[in-house]
């Protein structure tokens, strides 16, 4: 089984790889390949198209907000469940492309201890034992798994009511709710940890590529397996070299200005 | 209600005597009483239903029953229910019950609906679906006790009974009304109909060849009363008569989860929004290091 998925996986992989390409400039790393960079984009588009439409029937505040932009009322209703159908097929190749590199190790278990650490933004540099995805990526990918099959099943009891029954979908209902809105959460901090909140992490997703001191910032035993070197050495020759253009910049600085201004205060 | 009677005289100048009609009431709320102890299973109702409606006669499935179909269906909105039944000392008893649409006074399908519009409750207790509205969710027939509403799979609509609101609204009393023969089927105020429907009751309690002990009347007060009241032989068996609830209940999430958990939930949602962005605002942004080196200030 495991097999047969991989190699599914793997011809998709090279199928999206002819079909596009990721190009990697002087100073940087390949993130994610084409079909990875397809999935993630392709759930996103059915994620918010159903997390619209869903918010709309959600709320009577929400609904004469949010139902013009399907159509209306009706039509809003007719278009979710596949919405969400969508979502649910796109995630699951998606969850087939990540299975591996999503299994949960004692990284991520120290990860989630530093998690306090990690929020007030102490540390500049991430510990060196965060891989290709941290743990809080790793906790949101199964939340998301499990999340979609609440989704799922609860949204097939209110798809077809005259099959599960009133019970079904009374209940249903809630637990449908419930798990959009954790996913919901969910999707603020992804958001914008993705783009404002960790400058250089947006182009992962779109061009595919990362800076190598991203790489070492964020993930670095990942830059140790991407790379082969090591990623507080690499970061310690930068600081250095950043540190020496400085301090030749500052010369070259003082000699216009002449001698009798001394170099400024670090 | 006070608005009913601003017009209504209250003194009249030089007039001798009390004004005439003063203190009189109006009451607003209707209700159908259906007698099922003089019911004879003759659906003229059920004729008279589809008639004044307009819905065609749809096809049925018989199902070894007098019942014209097994339930009731989206054109299709009253029905005599037809049950066999042995009573203790061996005698058969032939219930038969006009399913219709209760007209709730705290109707579920109302509460479920979230459709701006879909489902209205008028002042006179009629409880009716503006198909204009109607999305097509069907969690009114989640929230219905008495599963009454019906989805029509072409126009993606639910319909129901209307307890006839527009002859109602008329002055007119609803077409099952008119058409039945036997007298069992009643229309008027609330309160009358309850006062009719308690002497009916009484009626039968105490008749001195067949008393019926246990006659009552079915108003269930778990979902506030209802403007469709039942005289039953027997009030505390009411599942017989095809199936009516004894105590019947909203599903208790389309109350406390729609009203109470839906608006905190939507107030976290956004809350969560404001936490990510002044995390963004104490904190900033966390950049690759080594930061590039800021531009030395021009003197």
């Amino acid at each position: 089984m495991t097999t047969s998925v991989e190699q599914l996986d793997e011809q998709a992989r090279r199928g999206f790889g002819k079909l596009g390409r990721t190009t990697v400039h002087e100073g940087e790393l390949l993130r994610h390949p084409v079909y990875t960079r397809f999935l993630h984009w392709t759930v996103a588009i059915f994620f918010f198209a159903a997390l619209l439409s869903g918010l709309a029937i959600y709320s009577p505040w929400l609904f004469h907000w949010l139902t013009p932009l399907f159509g209306g009322g009706p039509m809003t209703r007719l278009l979710h469940p596949w919405f969400g159908l969508g979502f649910a097929i796109a995630y699951f190749f998606q969850f087939l492309n990540w299975l591996a590199i999503m299994r949960w190790t004692a990284a991520d278990r120290r990860w989630l201890r530093h998690l306090p650490e990690y929020v007030k933004g102490d540390s500049k540099l991430e510990p060196e034992y965060v891989g290709f995805f941290n743990g809080g990526q790793k906790l949101q990918f199964w939340e998301i798994i499990f999340g979609a099959g609440v989704l799922l099943v609860t949204g097939l009891f209110m798809w077809f009511p005259e099959i599960f029954g009133r019970g079904l979908v009374a209940i249903g209902y809630v637990l449908h709710d419930i798990s959009a809105l954790v996913m919901l959460a969910g999707i603020w901090v992804h958001i914008y940890l993705s783009t404002v909140g960790q400058p250089g992490t947006l182009q992962a997703m779109t061009r595919g590529v990362v800076t190598r001191a991203w790489g070492w910032t964020h993930h670095p035993a990942w830059y140790r397996e991407a790379t082969g070197r090591n990623p507080r050495e690499d970061y310690q020759r930068a600081l250095e070299r950043r540190r020496e253009t400085e301090a030749q910049e500052r010369e070259a600085n003082a000699h216009e200005r002449g001698p009798e201004i001394g170099p400024p205060p670090e | 209600m006070d608005t009913e009677r601003t017009l209504q005289i209250k003194a009249i100048s030089g007039h001798p005597g009390t004004v005439a009609g003063h203190g009189a009431k109006r009451e607003l709320e209707v209700a159908k009483l259906i007698d099922v102890t003089t019911c004879i299973g003759c659906k003229a109702c059920e004729v008279a239903c589809v008639e004044w409606n307009d819905h065609p006669f749809r096809e049925t499935v018989f199902d070894n029953t007098y019942q014209t179909m097994p339930t009731t269906q989206w054109n299709y909105y009253n029905l005599i229910k037809f049950n066999e039944h042995q009573e203790d000392n061996g005698n058969l008893m032939w219930l038969m019950r006009k399913d219709q649409c209760m007209h709730c006074a705290d109707p579920g399908c109302l509460r479920a609906c979230p459709a701006d519009g879909a489902i209205v409750q008028y002042a006179n207790g009629i409880v009716d679906f503006q198909q204009d509205n109607c999305i097509g969710c069907q969690y009114c027939i989640s929230g219905c006790p008495f599963n009454i509403p019906r989805f029509n799979t072409t126009t993606k609509k639910v319909y129901k009974c209307t307890l006839c609101s527009d002859r109602v609204g008329a002055g007119l009393e609803p077409a099952c009304i008119k058409a039945c023969p036997t007298g069992c089927l009643h229309f008027g105020t609330k309160e009358e109909m309850k006062a009719m429907a308690e002497t009916r009751a009484a009626q039968l309690r105490n008749d001195p060849l067949f008393p019926r002990p246990n006659a009552g009347v079915y108003d269930p007060q778990s979902i506030g009363g209802t403007h469709v009241m039942y005289v039953l032989h027997d009030i505390t068996k009411p599942e017989l008569y095809g199936g009516l609830p004894a105590n019947p209940q909203i599903p208790v999430s389309y109350t406390l989860w729609k009203y109470f958990a839906k608006p905190i939930g939507l107030f976290m949602a956004l809350m969560g929004l404001l936490a990510v962005f002044y995390h963004y605002i104490f904190n900033g942004p966390k950049l690759p290091q080594p930061e590039a080196p800021a531009q030395e200030e021009e003197r």
